[in-house]
């Protein structure tokens, strides 16, 4: 297929133009549910299409195709050199502008364990017996069992002779239990969903899958019974699940510099930090140390090059509370003027790329879990996300959890249910107190960050240790 | 059936669709039961950023979703084709045999439903699509000199259903929608949409004219409010961000039999909303197919809430054979496609004298569940959000975050809804351009709460 593209883009390269590109991208995915102890109907998803890139002049225009024939691809490069011949004389920037790079190399999901090894009775059982475990009460009205596996090719040619082969295979696993009693109803699933990783099978040994069923429905049961998250300012402990979200909405989207420059004001939105503000804006306390690594092995969003084709490398956005860095790629850094990594990535074949945030970790501290608790008079520890609001500039948020306890006088208490709080990017991230030590780090990640027009859906993978904020406003239901 | 004459994309694409609906019948053996979800798209996307163009492109593509029923076995499989006959068959074919495959090693499957009665239809809506580069000038001539921001989608759509029984659906539309936005500076904008099959630039030059003149009240200073209660009116499209939360499980079967509805208070009879509100799934008024994707062809109206009382929730053909109920054509996540609520007796002209002293709330953002079991929502004021005092515009205010019950917001403290509506088409194009719509008035209250 490599051979076949190759020869297919050769020959529909537009004569003349200063660039051009083409990215096919191969998805091949199987989705497996058990719900209320009944296997779902198995879906099975192939996909396969290309994007072709004209740069010619000031314009960039792309032409997208899942027709992959000689003529598929060569209607395509057409339609790519007429938008980009109608865009040069109403660019917003140079497009020309800057060189893009023509690299060859590879990339390939480090697996352990491959996902044909098991068969599908194999993973049915599995799942069946998750699913048959959480069923230990009369209250626990709905519940399931999932096991998702994908594996996405992308294949970037430049005319120029440059070619990139990325394999990226992900493992998701999922459970929820829904407990009802006295006209209320409350959830508690692993992780919110936020357990997808480049992996084969033995992630599910790694996270102990096999058992968490019954302890995810006996936590659905807890909550049925327990008080309301109190109102007021406390101490908040997050868990890694929740930081995942924290540093995703009031870190990640404010650094994207496309939004800085202004391309999402009409859609996902703009940003409260401004181009002047790095180098020396004070975004955290000086525990607050944010990297972007596409090098994690393992994270949802790793990769060797993104769809422009820079080479990824690790790079510290925030250092010791102090801004340092955007998330832009090539195109948006010399529009900005600003430096920035390798993450102008796109969701798929049919749509161009875009400044995206891709693994965004929260680096370890030296605290243990007990002594981040042991810090705390008067607090609550809040884990996996369920609720997510903040406004169009990334500053006013409202998060919400699946699971709350009270921390008093330096010991875990009681269970809370409906745990909330809210905050302001811009002050919220002063307030870290205490960062988990290396032990306490957590890998998570979520197939469904949203931005662009025409939208976009992508994958993100956020690391963090358990994170302590001072004086924060909490509520409950 | 009814219909008339497609462009040459269409054309291409229902024949496409013909010949893959007449190989199913070829392709399935025995007792098989093949059925066949078509999709299909020729997209033109053009992308503005302070009146100038970010990214323009084209897409074309289609696909299917393919279904192999065998006694009470099924599998599916999501696959893309290319439009080419040869090319396609060979992935028919080699797709059909994988699920045989599979079909053998998964078990039975208790909430098997299709539709077996055979009801064929064809629709199409809107002619050629318009010219994308002739709308592209016309936007760039009016934007010049404004700081314009936003996405015009235009081209073909396309949906179809076969199965291996004999019944075919046919759905194309050829539109554009343009959503966009003039800014002042920082978060301050006003935001509009102009969708339909037929571009008039005129229109569009005078929707421009009104924005800028609204945009001339957001550069004056804007307002800091402090928390608490304030009379609102939501414009329809704030309104639509709030309807859009309840059509999150809050009209599905299956959300309500396992207590994750939003609204199973409502549902349950425990709480009620106001008697203003009446909320329907009207397909006539969209742009929705008729058919969804297991060939169940949808009744024209299902009356979703009436007089504030819970009415009909969305049954999908799955939700019907696991609980036992009867099947409106809903789709498998059971959310309106084509949603109306009924007008209120409040004329646009009064509104602003019968809000007197408040916040006019063109736009809502980010909405979230804060406590679902309660149906409260928080969310953030967005773009055009002003200050109103004696029933005049004052200016901007800065972004607000509320946190409210929808018992309250559309029950007790609902005063009004507006007489005139909106269509609100959905620009969401996640894969796939959107076939969604909501038809839908403002909304009066007199107390909504705000928190940070």
């Amino acid at each position: 297929m490599i051979e076949r593209l190759k020869r297919l883009f050769a020959e529909c390269i537009p004569p003349g133009v200063e660039f051009c590109s083409l990215r096919a991208v191969f998805t091949q995915g199987e989705q497996l549910n058990v719900r209320r102890n009944v296997p779902q109907p198995l879906t099975l998803h192939e996909d396969a299409g290309a994007m072709v890139t004209v740069r010619t002049g000031a314009g960039i225009g792309y032409g997208a195709t899942s027709e992959l024939t000689a003529g598929g691809l060569r209607a395509a490069a057409q339609k790519a050199l007429a938008l980009a011949e109608m865009m040069g004389r109403c660019s917003l920037f140079d497009g020309a502008q800057p060189p893009l790079p023509s690299p060859s190399g590879e990339f390939r999901t480090e697996v352990g364990i491959p996902w044909e090894s098991w068969s599908l009775a194999e993973k049915l059982e599995l799942l069946q017996a998750e699913s048959a475990a959480m069923r230990i009460d009369a209250r626990i009205v709905d519940w399931g069992a999932s096991l998702g596996h994908q594996r996405v090719e992308t294949l970037y040619l430049t005319h120029e002779g440059g070619a990139l082969w990325q394999g990226r295979e992900v493992v998701a696993p999922g459970l929820y239990a829904t407990a009802f009693a006295a006209g209320e109803a409350q959830q508690r699933s692993l992780h919110g969903g936020g357990l997808p990783r480049q992996a084969g099978l033995e992630l599910l040994e790694q996270m102990e899958f096999r058992g968490r069923g019954r302890r995810v429905a006996e936590q659905a049961l807890a909550l049925l019974a327990a008080e309301q998250c109190p109102s007021g300012r406390r101490d908040l402990l997050l868990a890694p699940d929740q930081m995942m979200l924290q540093i995703h909405e009031s870190i990640g989207h404010p650094l994207e510099l496309d939004r800085i420059l202004g391309d999402e004001r009409n859609f996902a939105g703009t940003s409260f930090v401004t181009p002047e503000m790095f180098g020396s804006y004070r975004y955290g306390s000086e525990l607050l140390n944010v990297s972007f690594d596409p090098a994690v092995p393992g994270e949802l969003a790793s990769y060797a090059y993104d769809d422009e084709g820079s080479r990824a490398e690790k790079r510290r956005l925030i250092e010791r509370g102090v801004l340092r860095c955007p998330l832009g790629g090539l195109t948006s850094q010399r529009r900005a003027g600003l430096p920035g990594v390798a993450n102008t990535r796109a969701c798929n074949w049919n749509r161009p790329p875009i400044d995206r945030m891709a693994n965004l970790n929260l680096e370890p501290g030296e605290s243990r879990f007990e002594e981040l608790i042991a810090q705390v008079e008067r607090g609550i520890y809040m884990e996996t996300n369920r609720s997510w609001s903040i406004d169009d500039s990334r500053n006013k948020f409202q998060f919400g959890c699946e699971w709350g306890r009270l921390i008093e006088e330096g010991r875990l208490t009681r269970v809370v249910k409906n745990p909330n709080y809210r905050g302001i990017s811009e002050s919220f991230w002063r307030s870290l107190a205490g960062v988990g030590g290396p032990e306490t780090v957590e890998v998570h990640g979520t197939p469904n960050c949203g931005k662009g027009e025409p939208n976009q859906v992508i994958a993100v993978g956020h690391a963090s240790p358990p994170c302590l904020f001072r004086n924060v406003e909490v509520f409950g239901g | 059936m009814r219909g008339e004459r497609q462009g040459h994309d269409g054309e291409m694409m229902e024949c496409t669709f013909g010949w893959i609906a007449d190989a199913l019948g070829h392709l399935t053996r025995g007792e098989e039961i093949c059925l066949l979800a078509f999709q299909g798209e020729v997209s033109h996307f053009c992308r503005f950023n302070r009146g100038r163009v970010r990214q323009a492109g084209h897409v074309h593509q289609l696909g299917a979703s393919l279904t192999l029923v065998d006694g009470e076995r099924q599998v599916s499989l999501k696959l893309r084709l290319t439009g080419e006959a040869a090319l396609d068959r060979a992935t028919l074919e080699a797709a059909l045999e994988r699920l045989r495959g599979y079909l053998q090693r998964v078990p039975e499957d208790p909430h098997l439903c299709f539709a077996r009665e055979v009801r064929s239809s064809r629709q199409v809506d809107g002619t050629e699509p318009p010219d994308p580069l002739g709308i592209t000038g016309d936007i760039l001539d009016g934007a010049c000199g404004h700081d314009f921001v936003g996405i015009l989608a235009t081209g073909s759509q396309y949906a179809g259903f076969a199965n291996s029984l004999g019944q075919r659906n046919w759905h194309a539309t050829g539109s554009f929608n343009l959503e966009w936005s003039l800014h002042a500076e920082g978060d301050k904008a006003v935001k509009r949409q102009y969708a339909g099959t037929m571009w008039d630039g005129a229109h569009f030059r005078a929707q421009l004219h009104d924005s800028a003149e609204q945009l001339q009240l957001m550069r004056r200073a804007p307002v800091a409010l402090t928390p608490g209660e304030y009379r609102v009116y939501l414009a329809p499209s704030a309104l639509a961000e709030v309807v859009r939360m309840l059509c999150w499980g809050g009209f599905s079967a299956r959300a309500h039999q396992t207590k994750s509805s939003p609204l199973h208070r409502l549902a349950g009879g425990t709480a009620s909303l106001s008697p203003l509100v009446s909320l329907a799934e009207d397909l006539a008024g969209g742009m929705a197919p008729s058919f969804q994707e297991r060939g169940v062809i949808k009744p024209p109206r299902v009356e979703l809430i009436t007089a504030g009382r819970y009415g009909e929730p969305l049954v999908a053909p799955r939700s019907a054979a696991e609980y036992g109920m009867r099947t409106n054509g809903a789709e498998p996540d059971e959310s309106p496609v084509s949603l109306e609520m009924a007008p209120g007796a409040l004329p646009a002209s009064e509104v602003l004298a019968q809000l007197g002293d408040g916040l006019y709330l063109n736009n809502l953002w980010y909405l979230n569940w804060s406590d679902r079991n309660s149906a409260r929502i928080t969310g953030m004021t967005r773009f055009a959000s002003f200050l109103v005092k004696g029933g005049e515009l004052q200016g901007p205010i800065q972004v607000l975050r509320f946190d409210d019950s929808v018992y309250r917001l559309l029950g007790s403290a609902l005063e009004a809804l507006s007489a005139e509506r909106e269509l609100i088409i959905d620009t969401a194009s996640y894969e796939a351009r959107s076939f969604r719509t909501m038809r839908l008035p403002g909304a009066l209250i007199g107390a909504m709460r705000f928190t940070l």
